[in-house]
């Protein structure tokens, strides 16, 4: 993947807190922490790949970065314009530019509108005109997602999930944005179904040249489409590398325990891995742990993991973790996990 | 990156879905979910017959005029040679002969088919009218609760519970009772109208106004709304292109299902003596006169069938209506 040195989004200590309020007076008293200060740059033509449990936040940040949700905290940068707190009306020129791809093709679709009204909404709300009209723009759209374009006068409820997807993927690539975040995007999809809607979006991004942020919790997925990976934990990202070194050499334990978590299809290869169980469930966004967030599954924990929170890191080229006790770290000399250990207190100052 | 995927020269036909979602079965080119409402209320017999009933009844209000003057008899005249000037009953008991087909009321012998005819465009003119007002009122209020939340729905949300704890029949009486002869620059029967169809309008909106913003709750978590947000949509367009469409069942089903109760309403007002003022015919006030003549049935039968046909037809079509339209909602 081509790298320019300026990221097309750049998201810098995103958060979204959900007020919980209370009585008559609606007295706040308390907050869902659902994003909790998020950093990562997306760059221009590269996918990235944002995986993590339900619950973990990933859904809300798509919806942060695409103003669906109004962030209650960091900066969102797309080109360069800061769109954190920007209105809709001076939003709605550059959403032309950043689509949503949405996780439920039963839902995201309008069970009244034709195929042909859904895909060539955009340009009828953007008050796009296209040289031959707006039927044969869509219809050629339709082509490029592997729909008949006959099928124009349809309606959803005539499709298989995996066609009415491909649709959502239409009315998505109509304005021919340069960024699409993609919402788990074939988690409602048969599995046989799933490859073909993935190659198509992979297909799709060569073509168009389009940059991805593809949020999904199924890391198979994850890593067959992305360049780059980031692990979400409780709002906040643990891990962030590119796709060989995340899945080749995890640092972060909550990492390893996802990737021990995968299926592998091959008995015979099961026997040569741990498994690893991580105890309890995913913390209350409500009230998170403090610190180190994974502290309470974590069997590498320790009292500093409670008391002090591990900064996001760069440990090796492009492999951010946030962990006082990373695996698999590369042992320069300063930068040795074993050295550090002792000395991380002092370093994580927040 | 993987093998590329020859994705245009690709058709997927699998349609399972299609089988899932019940009645419409195959998939024939272009059906919207109208037409396949359509398919399904035409193997509908009772709501046919519902509808059937239903378009004749206004048939017959819109052309009351013209049916009368085949017979000869406006609703308004005295027949006395046919009165038995003793008892003041029809002289053979009911009067109906071919020339009167529902037979004549007692003391002053008028028509009763040509006042039943007549009083069918009283009856559904008022329902029609007043189910307008509410299902426009309540769909308005209804779409703005469930869509903007907030104060909004707060404020309508609770006079929505005033107006549902309103003594309707008690204000309806005591207003219809107190305004004057001419009002608003109306007069006679077309003010008492206006008045019927405003207070059995005004006073019903809360029960569509509930439906509406239940429907507009559960369709603003849908994702093609939040598609329509990403892609810039404002709120106007998301209520009239993405969410009204959705919304056309359930109104037109709970409208249907109105207009009955709107003619009971009515009927009860006129049989309390508030509603359209005599000698205009209406259903309700046949009845009240014919109260007083309990030994003559044929008096209170007549209106009454056509009050009770004309709510049963309107209910068992409505009742098909939701069904062919809403087919999980049986």
């Amino acid at each position: 993947m081509s790298e320019t040195p300026e990221p097309l989004l750049s998201v810098e200590g995103l958060e979204k807190h959900f007020p919980i309020t209370k009585g008559l007076i609606k007295r706040q008293v308390g907050a869902v922490k659902a994003v909790d200060g998020l950093t990562f740059d997306v760059r221009k033509g590269e996918t990235l790949g944002l995986v993590g449990e339900s619950g973990c936040g990933k859904t809300t940040t798509g919806r942060l970065i695409t103003r669906l949700l109004e962030p209650t905290g960091g900066t969102v940068r797309f080109e360069g314009h800061d769109i954190t707190h920007m209105s809709q009306g001076a939003l709605r020129p550059l959403r032309r530019d950043m689509q949503m791809i949405f996780q439920d093709p039963y839902s995201s679709l309008n069970p009244r509108h034709t195929v042909g009204a859904i895909v060539g909404a955009p340009f009828r709300i953007q008050g796009v005109k296209t040289e031959q009209g707006t039927k044969k723009a869509v219809q050629e759209i339709l082509e490029l997602v592997g729909l008949n374009p006959e099928h124009y006068n349809r309606y959803p409820h005539e499709f298989s999930g995996g066609q009415r997807q491909r649709i959502g993927i239409a009315r998505t690539l109509a304005l021919k944005p340069k960024l699409i975040i993609a919402d788990e995007p074939v988690s409602a999809l048969d599995v046989s179904i799933q490859a073909q809607v993935v190659n198509l979006l992979e297909d799709l991004q060569n073509e168009l040249d389009l940059t991805y942020v593809v949020i999904a919790h199924d890391l198979s997925v994850v890593r067959h489409i992305s360049d780059r990976v980031a692990v979400m934990y409780l709002g906040k990202i643990v891990e962030i590398a590119d796709r060989k070194g995340l899945y080749e050499r995890p640092m972060h334990p909550y990492t390893t325990a996802l990737l021990s978590a995968v299926p592998i299809p091959d008995v015979k290869a099961r026997g040569g891995r741990d498994r690893i169980r991580l105890q309890g469930d995913v913390p209350s966004p409500l009230n998170p742990p403090p610190a180190c967030r994974f502290h309470t599954r974590c069997w590498k924990a320790q009292e500093v993991c409670k008391t002090v929170e591990p900064p996001l890191v760069a440990l090796a080229p492009g492999h951010q973790v946030a962990c006082h006790f990373p695996e698999n770290a590369p042992a320069p000399a300063d930068a040795a996990p074993e050295a550090a250990v002792p000395a991380a207190p002092g370093a994580a100052t927040e | 990156m993987t093998a590329p995927l020859d994705v245009s020269g690709q058709e997927l036909q699998a349609a399972p879905e299609a089988v899932l979602d019940g009645a419409q079965g195959k998939a024939i080119e272009g059906r919207s979910l109208g037409q396949i409402a359509w398919t399904r209320l035409k193997r509908d017999k009772v709501a046919l017959t519902g509808a059937g009933v239903v378009i004749f009844l206004i048939l017959v209000a819109i052309f009351a005029p013209l049916i009368v003057s085949w017979f000869g008899h406006p609703p308004n005249d005295f027949n006395q040679d046919l009165i038995s000037s003793e008892t003041l009953a029809p002289k053979d008991g009911t009067g109906i002969s071919a020339d009167h087909l529902f037979g004549v009321e007692p003391v002053n012998g008028r028509d009763i088919f040509s006042r039943v005819v007549y009083g069918a465009r009283i009856s559904l003119l008022i329902a029609f009218l007043a189910t307008l007002l509410s299902v426009a009122i309540g769909t308005l209020l209804g779409v703005m609760a469930g869509y903007f939340g907030g104060w909004v729905d707060s404020v309508i949300s609770k006079a929505m519970d005033v107006f549902l704890a309103f003594p309707l029949l008690v204000f309806a009486i005591a207003l219809a009772g107190v305004v004057p002869d001419s009002a608003f620059g109306l007069s006679g029967d077309a003010l008492r109208v206006s008045l019927l169809i405003f207070i059995i309008g005004f006073f019903n909106w809360p029960y569509i106004g509930r439906i509406m913003r239940g429907q507009t709750l559960s369709l603003r978590e849908r994702e093609f709304i939040d598609a329509a947000r990403s892609l810039g949509a404002r709120g106007p367009y998301i209520i009239f292109r993405e969410m009204l469409p959705n919304l056309v069942a359930p109104i037109l089903i709970y409208a249907t299902l109105l207009i009955p109760t709107n003619i009971l309403f009515e009927a009860a007002l006129s049989f309390l003596g508030v509603g359209v003022r005599p000698p205009t015919a209406t259903w309700g006030g046949m009845l009240s006169d014919a109260v007083r003549f309990y030994t003559i049935p044929h008096f209170m039968f007549f209106p009454g069938m056509a009050i009770f046909i004309t709510v049963l037809a309107f209910n068992l079509f409505g009742d098909g209506l939701r069904d062919a339209l809403d087919p999980r909602a049986r």
